[in-house]
């Protein structure tokens, strides 16, 4: 029997978290809902006349709906490079944990010290050689970077370790399955949860790299919508129209990622459990 | 990282091959055009433009539709100081920079040293345009030295004193005319229980211009070598005046810039604040309870019956080293901060206030303001743009300065040192940053 007093404990730290976590986007969702005049002076975790559609409105509309074009370029890099990242990560992954070829191991510390490198220690290199080619200013700055995951060839050695048994990869081969077609159909299957864990850390690796757009792009058309924002909110000294803009847009930004995260939840506790017990 | 580098190494390759048709353009324009001859290229031009003013492509589009032949492509993103300065320097490094680019007067000489600006001194057309700016702002681009401009004057932040009427008046003070009658004002405004204005702490630039003003010169080059002076004589006179203000508590110190001081003004706890022509409307969106109740006048003055101004801000319009074509860049920058149309358009988009002497007189800056209950504002700052002296010099390094002396301003205005303790300290460590720059300082 537990008392209640030790029962409640643990309920009211977790409350109190979840009320830290969440305040701040309670403030964004009260802020973003005032007009501006509203903003200054009046109580800033209270709602005031609502005027959230109003600022939704301007929004969309401001300079021929630019911050549209921007959600749908963050969905573009991050998404696009978060899918396509995490199947170079898990092929990668998996050739270094069921394959047996000489330098596998340095491969895999090599990968390994890679995690160690922020992503934003490499934007001013890869500035330089995209410059080289002649490649600064385009979509392609940014994308391909995006692609490169060491740590998610780190989850998906691991994983691969764990969840694919040989014997079933003897199995396939001798039913005459080729390589190619035993990761893609089986291998694949028994990784998922893995694969989702490291789909959502890419996701928010890339959505977080803030530094690498910035020196990439001048064309706001290929901003993200981090970017945008943030260049928006530099301007608010000389131009106080944005400041609603920048609130209401940071609000609607943060919508994919809160879809991301509660769609693919269940698989993201099952991966991180699985990486816990090995 | 071998395997990476490797997967990059050919998710490169594929990358030149899928820009390599929106990559090419202008490099078939084969001109090698020394930098300072200034010759104009032959055949049709596009310069790149890179810039943060918001609404700049409709001023832009006005030029493309009357300049087939120079088109200019236009980018716009984060302020200087918020990324786009970075950018430049990188871009410089990489060889890729914009033909033009938008700068701000005081991180003009930081690109200077660093041989980023192509000298228009040789193009006739720029020369001889230097009649139509206000004497300052060509100051700003020549930085006083013969046979140089580094930059088209984009726009001015003379300065004036923004103050409550209403409350002024209610309260039977008169409108100081000179900063001891500003000192004794703030006594009579802190018994009316508010405060005379508040003291920037964190943004250095308001210190500046009132130290321009006094007559405080903190940088010089005489060719080889830079001094450094930011605790001269006068400027000194303005740090002891505002760290009087602020011992007795008749100025308040909230953070510029935040909710807190738009406030801070909304709520009529603040009563004038000194600042230049762009404040106007800084006052306009964030204190939107207090129209038609606010003027402007004149600077307070130094001496009774002075007439001296200072600047707070402005821009130029400059061309990167490495631009191929000079002369039809020096050309459209010219065009955008002296033509009426592309002034009243950068008036109405961004609030620029011109650089040009003929740009007071535009239609927009002669009307009154309601906000202002509908004083005309703008011949204010008119008069005080040619009040405003031509030989003051910002150092190469200003970020580091202002961050040093914005450190020091905080500690004083929280009663940890003075304010001269800070620009003391901010000496130092700019004669530091400098030498660690490798650039030639005079001690």
């Amino acid at each position: 029997m537990i008392s209640p007093l030790k029962r409640s404990l643990p309920m009211l730290v977790m409350g109190a978290c979840t009320l830290y976590f969440l305040v701040p986007i309670w403030w964004l969702l009260v802020a973003a809902s005032k007009s501006r005049s509203q903003f200054s002076n009046t109580d800033p975790l209270w709602f005031a006349d609502f005027s959230l559609f109003d600022n939704l409105n301007e929004l969309f509309s401001y300079r021929d709906g630019v911050f549209l074009r921007w959600m749908l370029n963050s969905v573009v890099y991050t998404g696009g490079a978060a899918l396509l990242g995490t199947v170079l990560a898990a092929m990668c992954g998996y050739a270094l944990a069921k394959y047996r070829f000489p330098g596998r191991e340095a491969i895999f510390n090599v990968v390994l010290s890679g995690v160690l490198v922020p992503a934003t220690a490499l934007a001013l290199p890869l500035f330089l050689i995209f410059s080289q080619f002649n490649a600064t200013n385009t979509f392609w700055s940014v994308f391909l970077p995006s692609l490169v995951n060491p740590f998610g060839v780190y989850l998906a050695r691991i994983y691969a370790t764990a969840s694919v048994p040989d014997e079933l990869l003897e199995a396939a081969r001798l039913d005459g399955s080729g390589e190619v077609r035993t990761f893609f159909t089986v291998s694949t299957k028994l990784m998922f949860p893995a694969l989702v864990t490291i789909f959502l850390f890419h996701f928010v690796a890339v959505w977080n790299n803030f530094l690498l757009p910035l020196i990439m792009l001048g064309n706001e058309r290929l901003f993200p919508v981090t970017l945008g924002l943030y260049s928006w909110n530099t301007q608010v000294n000389q131009i106080p129209e944005l400041r609603m803009l920048v609130l209401t847009g940071a609000l609607v930004s943060i919508i994919p990622l809160v879809i991301a995260f509660l769609l693919l939840q269940r698989f993201w506790r099952n991966g991180l459990g699985s990486g816990a017990i090995k | 990282m071998r395997l990476p580098m490797r997967s990059l190494g050919i998710l490169l390759t594929s990358a030149l091959a899928l820009t390599a048709c929106s990559s090419g353009g202008d490099d078939d324009a084969a001109t090698t055009a020394g930098a300072a001859s200034c010759a104009p290229s032959s055949g049709p031009v596009t310069l790149n433009y890179t810039t943060w003013i918001p609404g700049i492509e409709n001023v832009v589009k006005v030029w493309n539709d009357a300049n087939p032949n120079i088109q200019v492509k236009v980018q716009t993103g984060p302020n200087g100081n918020g990324g786009t300065y970075q950018n430049f320097f990188n871009q410089l490094k990489a060889g890729n920079a914009p033909d033009l680019g938008h700068i701000e007067y005081d991180a003009l000489p930081s690109f200077r040293v660093q041989d980023g600006l192509e000298n228009l001194a040789g193009c006739s057309e720029v020369t001889a345009a230097k009649d139509q700016f206000v004497d300052w702002t060509w100051g700003q681009v020549t930085f006083g030295e013969e046979n140089s401009v580094y930059g088209i004057p984009q726009d001015a932040g003379p300065m004036a004193l923004f103050y409550r009427k209403d409350l002024f008046e209610k309260n039977n003070i008169a409108i100081p005319t000179t900063w001891d009658e500003y000192a004794a004002a703030a006594e009579k405004v802190k018994a009316a229980g508010g405060y005379i204005t508040n003291f920037s702490q964190s943004d250095i630039n308001q210190f500046a211009g009132l130290a321009w003003q006094a007559g405080g010169r903190w940088f010089s080059n005489d060719g080889s070598k830079w001094t450094v002076n930011l605790a001269d004589e006068n400027t000194t006179k303005v740090a002891n005046y505002w760290q009087g203000l602020l011992d007795k508590k008749l100025v308040s110190s909230v953070p510029p810039w935040t909710t807190e001081w738009d406030n801070a003004y909304n709520t009529s706890k603040a009563w004038t604040w000194v600042s230049a022509v762009w404040g106007a409307n800084s006052i306009i969106s964030g204190a939107p309870d207090t129209s038609g109740k606010w003027a402007v006048a004149p600077m307070p003055q130094w001496t009774a019956g002075g007439t001296v101004a200072g600047n707070w801000g402005g821009s130029a319009t400059a061309v990167f080293k490495g631009s191929k074509h000079p002369y039809e860049a020096a050309k459209f920058a010219l065009w955008l901060n002296t033509n009426e149309e592309a002034l009243t358009l950068l008036n109405k988009e961004a609030q620029l206030y011109p650089a040009t002497k003929a740009g007071a007189s535009l239609p927009a800056l002669k009307q009154g303001v309601d906000f202002y209950g509908g004083q005309a504002i703008y011949d204010v700052f008119a008069q005080a743009s040619g009040q405003v002296a031509a030989d003051f010099v910002w150092g190469p390094t200003m970020t580091s300065t202002y961050t040093s002396a914005s450190d020091g301003f905080k500690g004083a205005v929280s009663g940890n040192g003075t304010l001269l303790d800070a620009l003391k300290k901010a000496q130092t460590s700019t004669v530091e940053t400098l030498k660690s720059q490798s650039i030639p300082v005079a001690e």
